[in-house]
């Protein structure tokens, strides 16, 4: 139990930093920003951007399944690997999380401008310029190319740790390849399948900064919403609002997912 | 006679440099149990692989049924495993680890239902069929797997140190019922473990292995009684090995005196080995017709006492029902027919002395030491 001393300063941490702050969205979230007083008018006025809110959503999951599609096999592959090259690949994997988020973004762009890399190639054979960003093709590149290995991280871990004895033995009673993966793979890694999801979701369907460089002004997300509010519209209450109701749907997204299938899969790994 | 079912010929298995595998050919009965025994890296679990089609071997040939199956890969053979630690699927209950072969085989549910019911039968678990695996003993587990794989129908059944993972009490229950499932069934079981014991109980023939190489292979009494070399000698039971020379037919010189045996066949003043187990020495009063010692050491057993008696520097074990105090002076008496006679080989002077009985044995009766545990053999999964 002296243990539990030791996590001290991090409780504090955690309280001033965090759990202060929150305290502070939900009176920000529930008060006027002129006078002060208790309102509901924050709450409701979000409606106004519910159709923002479920873009960022739909975008965020469209590129966690895109993340899920890229980073699966390529978890299976370092998984199935040589013990002592399975170390290298993932710091392969980590390598771009070493780059600043920002430098990374800001490289996109130049390689997607109607003068950038890209289309400055193309210019060379003779094709007019591609309307590569601004739209939401890119701004869900951009959140692929960040959040990847968010993905793959958790997956592989899941995979790495699946008894190889599990996989003879549905070899042995008949399976081949694409059968071992569907009954005995596939249905073993879904905790980290959970996890990769939640971990690319969550950044993806709050982040301003690749919607705001790479998208255009018809895939504002709720993300830059949120930043507007405080920065330059000067609404800092309906700012928190809108961050209260983004969390609070982030916590029923990964709730649902939770309850689908992590917890009984949890138990049987146990 | 039986029918020949499984063939291995002159199969070799190296990796990178190292032989796990050196020219074993073994012929197995359709019907038979057939028991592989060695220590741990001996090649059983490599050899047992190879014909669940788990390893290709690097040489040599694996028939079944007289058809060469070298490329035929597991899901397609009619073979089914018994994995070390059973290999059950956490993800589900017992009846859908149970029906996982018949699912994938595609049959028709109803008879699905049938036949998981016969086999929970059959391994005494009615009525734990929405079971998570988890709540389950590992003797509850075992008899799972047990289902698990034969519910599918094979011909062979290939079980990999089945029983390490159980206590004692459940061994011997689990010895006794795979024997009968066994029988029930008619099929060919092959077993691999580390344990003579089990070994001897169980099989219609044992094949004793040691650095990926078969040194003998018969029924458990052979193995016993006729053991090939000092390796052999030493794995099976306890064994005393002493340097002899063969007089002439059925006459050995040992600490210089003559004794009578019953081998023939060596060369005359052929140096040999010479096994004599600790239960077949009698012990007698000290005199001059009897090899003479004095006893170093005694251990109480339950059914009798080990005792280490020391003739002219080299120590036996022998096994008594009298107690023989420390310090005593003892002459023994050795049946012609239970000196056992065997040729010099690489295995000669290692094994059979009791010298350093204290720590030997300390080994062989700790519990802790875990032979199971195989890590030389287990990195060699197929990628």
């Amino acid at each position: 139990m002296r243990v539990r001393g030791l996590a001290s300063p991090y409780l504090a941490w955690m309280s001033i930093f965090i759990i202060l702050p929150l305290c502070a969205v939900v009176y920000y979230a529930f008060t006027d920003s002129v006078t002060g007083e208790f309102t509901l008018r924050n709450i409701v006025s979000i409606g106004n951007y519910w159709p923002i809110l479920i873009k960022s959503i739909w975008l965020a999951l469209v590129s966690s399944l895109i993340c899920l599609i890229l980073g699966y096999p390529v978890a299976l592959a370092i998984a199935r690997a040589k013990q002592s090259r399975q170390r290298f690949l993932i710091l392969l994997v980590m390598l771009p999380m070493s780059m600043s988020f920002l430098l990374r973004t800001i490289a996109w762009v130049s390689l997607l401008e109607d003068t950038g890399i890209i289309n400055n190639i193309l210019g060379k054979f003779g094709i007019s310029p591609l309307p590569l960003i601004r739209n939401n093709g890119a701004v869900v590149l951009g959140m692929v190319y960040n959040y990847l290995p968010y993905m793959i991280l958790p997956v592989y871990t899941v995979l790495s740790h699946i008894d190889p004895s599990l996989i003879e033995a549905a070899k042995d009673l008949g399976c081949n390849r694409t059968q071992v993966f569907l009954k005995v793979i596939l249905p073993l890694s879904v905790s980290g399948i959970i996890s990769g999801v939640s971990m690319v979701f969550v950044p993806a369907v709050s982040t301003f900064y690749i919607s705001k460089k790479l998208g255009g002004s018809g895939t504002t997300m709720i993300g830059d919403v949120i930043e507007s509010q405080f920065k330059t519209a000067y609404n800092p209450n309906l700012g928190a609002a809108i961050s209260l109701v983004l969390m609070v749907m982030v916590f029923i997204c990964i709730g649902l997912m939770e309850r689908f299938s992590g917890s009984e899969e949890r138990e049987a790994l146990m | 006679m039986a029918k020949e079912l499984i063939r291995l010929e002159d199969c070799v298995v190296r990796f990178d440099d190292e032989v796990i595998l050196d020219s074993v050919n073994l012929k197995i009965n359709d019907g038979e149990f057939l028991t592989l025994l060695g220590p741990s890296g001996c090649g059983k679990t490599t050899t047992l692989r190879i014909i669940g089609g788990f390893l290709e071997p690097t040489s040599g040939n694996v028939y079944f049924d007289g058809v060469r199956i070298n490329h035929i890969p597991s899901h397609k053979r009619k073979i089914n495993t018994i994995f070390q630690r059973y290999a059950l699927f956490p993800h589900l209950n017992v009846f859908d680890n149970i029906a996982f072969g018949l699912r994938v085989a595609k049959v028709k549910e109803d008879e699905i239902d049938e036949r998981v019911a016969e086999m929970l039968k059959l391994v005494s678990l009615r009525g734990f069929e929405e079971r998570k695996i988890t709540a389950l003993s590992g003797g509850q587990q075992q008899r799972v797997a047990i289902a698990r794989a034969l519910i599918n129908k094979p011909k062979v059944l290939l079980l990999d140190e089945p029983l390490g993972a159980l206590d004692m009490r459940l061994r011997k229950d689990m010895q006794n019922e795979l024997k009968r499932i066994q029988k029930q069934l008619g099929i060919t079981f092959i077993y691999v473990t580390h344990d003579q014991e089990e070994a001897l109980a169980m099989s219609d023939t044992v094949v004793v292995m040691d650095k990926g190489v078969i040194q003998q292979i018969g029924t458990p009494q052979d193995v016993y009684n006729e053991p090939k070399n000092a390796f052999v000698a030493d794995f099976i039971g306890e064994s005393n090995i002493l340097d002899g020379v063969m007089l002439s037919d059925k006459l050995v010189l040992m600490f210089g005196r003559k004794f009578k045996c019953v081998d023939k066949g060596f060369a005359a003043n052929e140096p040999v080995d010479v096994v004599i187990r600790p239960e077949d020495v009698d012990i007698v009063p000290a005199d001059s017709r009897h090899l003479c010692g004095t006893v170093t050491g005694v251990t109480f057993k339950g059914l009798h006492y080990d005792i280490i008696v020391d003739f002219y520097g080299f120590k036996w074990l022998i096994q008594t029902t009298d107690y023989h105090e420390v310090g005593s002076y003892i002459g023994i008496d050795i049946h012609p027919e239970e000196i056992h006679i065997m040729k010099k080989s690489a295995y000669s002077g290692m094994f059979g002395d009791y010298s350093s009985y204290s720590e030997e044995y300390d080994e062989i009766n700790d519990p802790s030491i875990v032979y199971g545990e195989d890590p030389g053999e287990e990195e060699y999964y197929e990628s």
